[in-house]
């Protein structure tokens, strides 16, 4: 059978309900996990998943990685501990640029570059699977971590 | 020899209980992620959190303005570090008053100072005790609930109100004067205080500052805040803003950015019901009036480098209404905290630590108080690995005993999730996320516990 009728099938036994018919959609078509690596200040270097849709800070809730104090206002644009430095070819390629409230925010960040960004406003798609960021140290500070 | 050296192991790397206390005084940012620091770094120490207050929070809860809820969110790092079962809460014990710092190092390895700075910095100039002449860490008390400052007399039914100083809290006054009321409704600013502003007939602010444009205190995006308000124009006075756009390019980025949007707004002429003044180069020489605030005479600066440098030239400023928001400073709650009265704050030392605006200085923002909690917390971690803290020490039982004596009622984390559940519940009520309890007396008959 191929992948194209089973999809046929499938998708005409859910279309009876919405519901199910966008629950098959998220876990079939759009759920393809995409690797994200962070590289921390103090070396380490985390490989997680998310899926299309996730900012790079819900990346971090969702695997629980272990960031100290990162997203401390949950991504609400009024604090800069989710700050992250991209390589410029990956910053320019990003689909959102930074808004005025974002750049804000990253003016009071440590270690400001001009391929800064904050996680919280990454949102995660498919062409963005492997992308590689550097997370500061939170800390205003060389003689931390 | 062999069950010491186990206990020992034990003691060190389990992460059970290892006989390790620590106790953290003030219950604010600065106490609640220095602890959150503190279970990573020396897993299974014991940390008592004192505060002064029958809540938590300090000035995330007393001082973050209401319209900012979103700021407010830290809480919710700071109440799962306070559900881990090695961390107690204790409101109502105040450092100086029920309990001495020699009390607190004869209970604890660590002692972490986090009690911040809440004393704010005077004008120090003649006339600055006519009414209507108000502190703004007061007034900032006073409308987000604060049980000290809910008495404070402020006029409210002038035209014209000053702000001496030019930072975020001074923002934060001019931006609570100025706003719709109606946008305040919605968050959890105390009802008495919506009142009078409801009634407020403030037109003006003007925010005074001793040196110029480049030398702003305030962030970029508390000013955009104020550009943004509805129904109010931001004025530069007399052409202070000319020039600046010469010297924005050569500015490190946040200040480029912070100038550009204040010289953008200084070109925009337009004329709105309110008005947002901003006065640059005056120092203020004395408050004018009798029984109330007429006005206040300013000495007009000049600058040298960076510094601000008085002429002879005066200005005055009529107004009714005056707030000062110079600074806060820090006190010594105890003669035996080793303080340095030169820069009000407490450093580092073995066993006695500082965390927060204690040990920085009252400036920065969430972010730089959460770096220097962090840092503190891993220089008691790296002392706890020498074994400089070693000593057994008895903890909360030392403590609580001598509360118990002195019948003091404390509130432990259970009785501020009660406290917690009735403001929220008059919250709704009102249509807002909590409606503050300012008695203390009323707290206590809430959450308190009397041994």
């Amino acid at each position: 059978m191929s992948v194209k009728l089973l999809k046929y099938i499938v998708s005409n036994s859910c279309i009876r309900s919405r519901v199910h018919n966008m629950k098959y959609m998220s876990t079939v078509n759009n759920d393809k996990p995409i690797k994200v690596t962070f590289n921390k200040a103090n070396g380490d270097k985390i490989i997680a998943e998310g899926k299309k849709g996730d900012s790079l800070l819900d990346v971090i809730i969702n695997n629980n990685l272990d960031f100290d104090g990162y997203g401390a206002c949950e991504g609400t644009l009024t604090c800069s501990t989710c700050h992250v430095i991209l390589d410029s070819k990956d910053y320019d390629a990003l689909p959102d640029k930074p808004s005025d409230e974002e750049l804000d925010m990253l003016d009071l960040a440590y270690n400001l570059t001009d391929t800064s960004r904050l996680g919280c406003q990454i949102i995660l798609e498919e062409k963005l699977d492997g992308l590689e960021v550097k997370v500061p140290a939170t800390v205003n500070d060389a003689r931390y971590n | 020899m062999r069950w010491r050296y186990l206990s020992h192991s034990i003691r060190k790397y389990s992460k059970d209980a290892n006989g390790f206390q620590v106790g953290i005084v003030g219950a604010g940012p600065a106490g609640f992620y220095c602890a959150q620091q503190l279970l990573k770094k020396i897993p299974g120490c014991q940390i008592d959190i004192y505060e002064r207050l029958p809540v938590p929070f300090g000035l995330v809860r007393y001082g973050v303005a209401p319209d900012h809820p979103e700021v407010k969110n830290v809480i919710n790092t700071f109440t799962k570090t306070a559900s881990n079962e090695n961390i107690r809460f204790i409101g109502n014990v105040s450092l100086g008053c029920h309990i001495t710092l020699a009390q607190l190092k004869h209970s604890y390895n660590a002692v972490v100072l986090a009690y911040g700075a809440d004393e704010d910095r005077k004008l120090n100039i003649a006339g600055e005790n006519v009414s209507n002449v108000v502190s703004a860490t007061k007034f900032i008390g006073w409308y987000n609930g604060l049980p000290a400052d809910k008495n404070i007399k402020v006029d409210l039914d002038v035209e014209h109100a000053v702000i001496v100083g030019q930072g975020n809290v001074a923002l934060d006054v001019a931006r609570i004067l100025l706003s719709p009321v109606d946008e305040l409704r919605k968050t959890d600013i105390t009802e008495y205080s919506l009142e009078a502003l409801t009634q407020s007939k403030v037109k003006k602010v003007t925010l005074v500052g001793r040196r110029g444009p480049l030398q702003v205190a305030f962030t970029i995006k508390e000013l955009r805040e104020m550009l943004k308000l509805p129904g109010v124009s931001t004025h530069f006075f007399e052409n202070q803003m000319n020039d600046i756009d010469k010297v924005i390019n050569d500015l490190p980025r946040p200040r480029k950015r912070l100038m550009q949007l204040m010289y953008d707004a200084s070109q925009k002429t337009e004329v709105r019901n309110k008005l947002f003044d901003i006065l640059f180069l005056r120092t203020p020489i004395s408050i004018l009036g009798t029984s109330k605030i007429e006005g206040i005479e300013l000495a007009v600066n000049h600058l040298e480098g960076e510094r601000a440098v008085v002429t002879d030239e005066k200005y005055t400023l009529k107004c009714e209404l005056a707030f000062r928001s110079i600074g806060y400073r820090s006190v010594q709650a105890d003669p035996d905290i080793p303080f340095d009265k030169m820069s009000s704050t407490v450093p580092q030392s073995t066993g006695v630590y500082s965390v927060g605006w204690l040990s920085s200085g009252p400036v920065g923002v969430i972010l730089s108080t959460m770096s220097n909690a962090f840092q503190a917390a891993t220089l008691i971690g790296q002392h706890f690995d020498k074994g400089l803290l070693g000593e057994r020490k008895p903890g909360y039982d030392y403590i609580s005993k001598i509360l118990e004596d002195k019948g003091i009622i404390t509130v432990d984390w259970n009785g501020w999730m009660k406290i917690d559940k009735v403001e929220v519940e008059r919250g709704i009520k009102h249509g807002k996320p909590r409606e503050k309890i300012v008695d203390i007396d009323e707290m206590l008959q809430i959450g308190g516990i009397l041994k």
